[in-house]
């Protein structure tokens, strides 16, 4: 008898069953994508505060200091200790190497430009461009292309292992040079594929595949710096303790967090001879900004699931309003406030399961959109999630019909069946 | 008549209000917040530090009053400081970077400089941390030679940046100027405002010092533009979205009010009002609801915005007046919406049948 009440009311009232479950789909749908792109915004606008440049800095341990104005490396170009570049895949390898979204190496080296039976003294800086690097079995790209994305080049990227090189957009400003001209610099005739726009010192350089600065200087596989870019997670307080005044799980856990902090740390044993330490100005932003667009999409998202969780309570409100008439005919018939009430609750139920559902493939897809269309990246929702949402959609229900049924099951069935409430 | 009839049924009135109050504040507090948004977060950018750098051409140094012209072209909106450089020589003749510079200045723009003691007297330096083992290990007093004269300095911190300040001594300007005789040759800015603002500074500041090169921080402006962006695009998606469930929430209540009206209706029929008298009666109660709804509305709308801007950005979200007319538009929109479908239903039926009750 109950089963067949319930099945009843949804062949014999489609129309307004499809209005209340509409309005649960939209309600579950608007939630469930606002659920998805909140976990998800910290991720992507932390890609995007990447652009911004490198966080991290490698340097030799016992490096002599950086002697460098303007753009001019006034450094003698074989002072001081230099990283090797064969141990430069072994960042990959660290625990945070999912993290590490590309890493650029940096070799300065002093040559002299001869030009019309003159010579000009210049800083050349070797670097990767889109190298192929390998670990293992794993390959990947990594240069200054990806790492530095605010460095345009007119004319075209050198390729990692040509003898092509850029000129800063200054110097070739200066020196009238042009994408296509043949140089000789200290001795090497090169070949000028593109002119370089920074906006910094590289403006005054010259820009060429970390081999050839190698074989400028001399030194196969030496590396001065390498600036790496890391997605990290904003500093509290436990960031900033001391590694080694930590007790064992306290260290665990600052070990397993993604700070820049114990990223930097992490460089640090994993390249010898190596001292690694965040770019302040890039690391201790980011996470100021990356802090307050969480927060304001997290009270969004609240904003959302109100909005939602009224708009389904209004529709099942309306909806039990209506049958005023039909609850006064079961009463009528001898029905308890048990039985009324527990007819409403099942079909409440049972809307919020087909609509929740619906919904949550509708939320999940809508998600989708939104990090196809902003962030040119999936957002996915996990389907672990399901479970939670349909709970959140049948209590939202309840919780919107339960005062509309509280007044149904209280009705006189004279006034209710004469249609006088 | 109309008051009358939301007197009456009270609590199936004051329902479709408070959908039509909430749905109004939530559009108000989404509208307040993707318009304020930008300015938050430019303002948490400019803890970036400079966006604009002025050279001077061929490194020469800057004319004097260059910082007072760079102030009086930012009118206030904006942080400055001057920088000058030279390579002096340590006692045991080791080559270091040597910066003169305003330290009030630089404690506002690089905010990111972690101090262990700013200098306050005369003949103090900061001292970058990897300098600190070339130029007074033990914090001893210790001289700079710079072209045959000597400056006594001692230290009073460590500055650490991660970046190139660390190599580098700092000293006040006048110390630095009066040792070495030169004058500062980069100015770094700050400038506060959106993409064509900083555009216009710029240009400004190339008339006002044509001595000097105006470059603009690519790295950080680029940067700040895609965050931004995104942040906007995700936001304005979230407002469409929750303005969308408001609204529908908002035409379920209201259809459902007046869907309930049927005798009322029936009965005015019956006694011989005109369907476009009944139309009129209608819709003006619906646009007369969203009205209320959309003023109150407006009015928690801002307070929720403010309040999450305090939450978010530790400063309140400014009141837009200028969201009021699309508010209350839409608002009336929707009610009048939800009034005019039932009632185009209930025309085609005769008035007997509803209050027979079928």
């Amino acid at each position: 008898m109950f089963a067949r009440l319930v099945y009843e009311s949804f062949r014999r009232q489609k129309r307004r069953k499809l209005l209340a479950g509409a309005a649960i789909t939209l309600g579950v749908t608007v939630a469930t994508a606002m659920i998805a792109v909140a976990t998800d915004i910290g991720d992507k606008i932390n890609r995007e505060l990447r652009t911004i440049g490198a966080n991290l800095l490698v340097t030799p341990q016992e490096d002599t200091l950086d002697v460098e104005m303007g753009g001019v490396n006034l450094k003698p170009p074989s002072d001081g200790a230099f990283l090797n570049e064969a141990d430069l895949p072994k960042i990959k390898g660290t625990f945070w190497h999912n993290n590490i979204t590309g890493f650029a190496p940096i070799l300065p080296v002093n040559v002299a430009l001869e030009r019309d039976g003159k010579t000009e003294n210049l800083t050349l800086l070797g670097t990767y461009f889109a190298k192929q690097v390998s670990l293992g079995k794993e390959e990947f790209t990594t240069g200054v292309r990806s790492i530095h994305p605010w460095w345009k080049v007119s004319g075209a990227w050198p390729d990692d292992s040509s003898r092509d090189v850029l000129f800063g957009e200054r110097l070739a400003a200066r020196l009238s040079a042009k994408p296509g001209d043949e140089v000789t610099l200290s001795g090497r005739p090169l070949h000028v594929s593109g002119v370089l726009s920074t906006g910094g010192g590289e403006d005054d350089q010259i820009v060429a595949p970390l081999g050839l600065a190698q074989e400028i200087l001399g030194k196969p596989g030496a590396v001065r710096r390498v600036y790496v870019s890391a997605l990290t997670k904003p500093e509290d307080a436990l960031a900033r303790r001391d590694p080694k005044s930590m007790s064992g799980s306290v260290y665990d856990r600052w070990y397993c967090s993604p700070y820049p902090q114990s990223i930097a740390f992490q460089l640090q044993e994993a390249i010898p001879h190596s001292h690694a330490e965040q770019i302040r100005q890039v690391a201790q932003n980011e996470g100021a900004v990356l802090t307050r667009i969480e927060g304001l999409i997290f009270l969004v998202t609240l904003a959302a699931l109100f909005a939602s969780a009224l708009a389904v309570s209004a529709a099942m409100a309306t909806a039990i309003f209506e049958r005023r008439s039909e609850v006064g005919l079961m009463k009528a018939l001898g029905a308890g406030k048990l039985a009324v009430a527990s007819v409403f609750f099942a079909e409440a139920a049972l809307l919020a399961l087909i609509g929740g559902s619906v919904g949550f493939a509708a939320g999940g897809w809508l998600a989708h959109q939104i990090g196809r269309s902003i962030f040119n990246s999936e957002i996915t929702i996990p389907p672990v999630l399901l479970p939670v949402i349909l709970a959140i959609a049948v209590i939202v229900t309840f919780a919107g019909s339960a005062a509309a049924i509280r007044n149904a099951v209280r009705l006189d069935p004279v006034f209710a069946l004469r249609g006088e409430l | 008549m109309l008051v009358r009839a939301a007197v009456l049924r009270r609590a199936r009135a004051a329902s479709a209000l408070l959908a039509m109050v909430v749905a109004a504040a939530v559009a108000t507090a989404m509208l307040n917040l993707y318009i304020d948004v930008q300015a938050k977060l430019q303002h948490e950018f400019r803890n970036y530090g400079a966006n604009i750098i002025l050279v001077g051409r061929d490194g020469a140094s800057l004319p004097a009053g260059a910082v007072s012209q760079v102030e009086s072209a930012l009118s206030g909106r904006g942080l400055v400081a001057a920088f000058a450089l030279v390579v002096a020589r340590t006692s045991d003749g080791q080559p270091i970077v040597v910066a003169g510079t305003d330290f009030n200045r630089v404690r506002q723009l690089d905010r990111w400089w972690s101090v262990s003691n700013w200098p306050s007297a005369r003949q103090q330096a900061l001292i970058g941390v990897r300098a600190v083992s070339v130029v007074s290990p033990k914090n001893q007093p210790f001289d700079l030679g710079f072209q045959g004269h000597t400056i006594h300095l001692t230290s009073a911190g460590t500055v650490q940046t991660g970046a190139a300040e660390d190599s580098r001594v700092y000293l006040s300007l006048p110390d630095f100027v009066s040792w070495t005789g030169v004058q500062p040759s980069t100015i770094e800015v700050a400038a506060a405002g959106s993409p064509g603002e900083i555009t216009a500074i710029m240009h400004q500041l190339e008339q006002a010092i044509p001595a000097a090169d105006v470059r603009p921080v690519r790295q950080i402006m680029e940067g700040e533009a895609r965050v931004l962006g995104k942040t906007r695009s995700t936001l304005l998606a979230a407002a469409a979205l929750i303005i969308l469930t408001a609204a529908l929430c908002v035409l379920s209540t209201l259809m459902g009010w007046v869907f309930d009206r049927r005798r009322d209706f029936a009965i005015m029929k019956t006694l011989g009002a005109s369907d476009r008298l009944l139309n009129g009666f209608f819709a003006g109660e619906a646009a007369a609801l969203g009205a209320t709804g959309a003023v109150i509305g407006f009015a928690l709308g801002i307070g929720i915005a403010a309040w999450i801007g305090r939450v978010s950005f530790h400063a309140p979200v400014v009141p837009r007046f200028s969201v009021l007319p699309f508010v209350l538009a839409g608002s009336i929109v929707v009610t009048l919406l939800s009034a005019i479908l039932p009632i185009s239903l209930l025309q085609r039926v005769q008035p007997a049948v509803i209050l027979r009750g079928e």
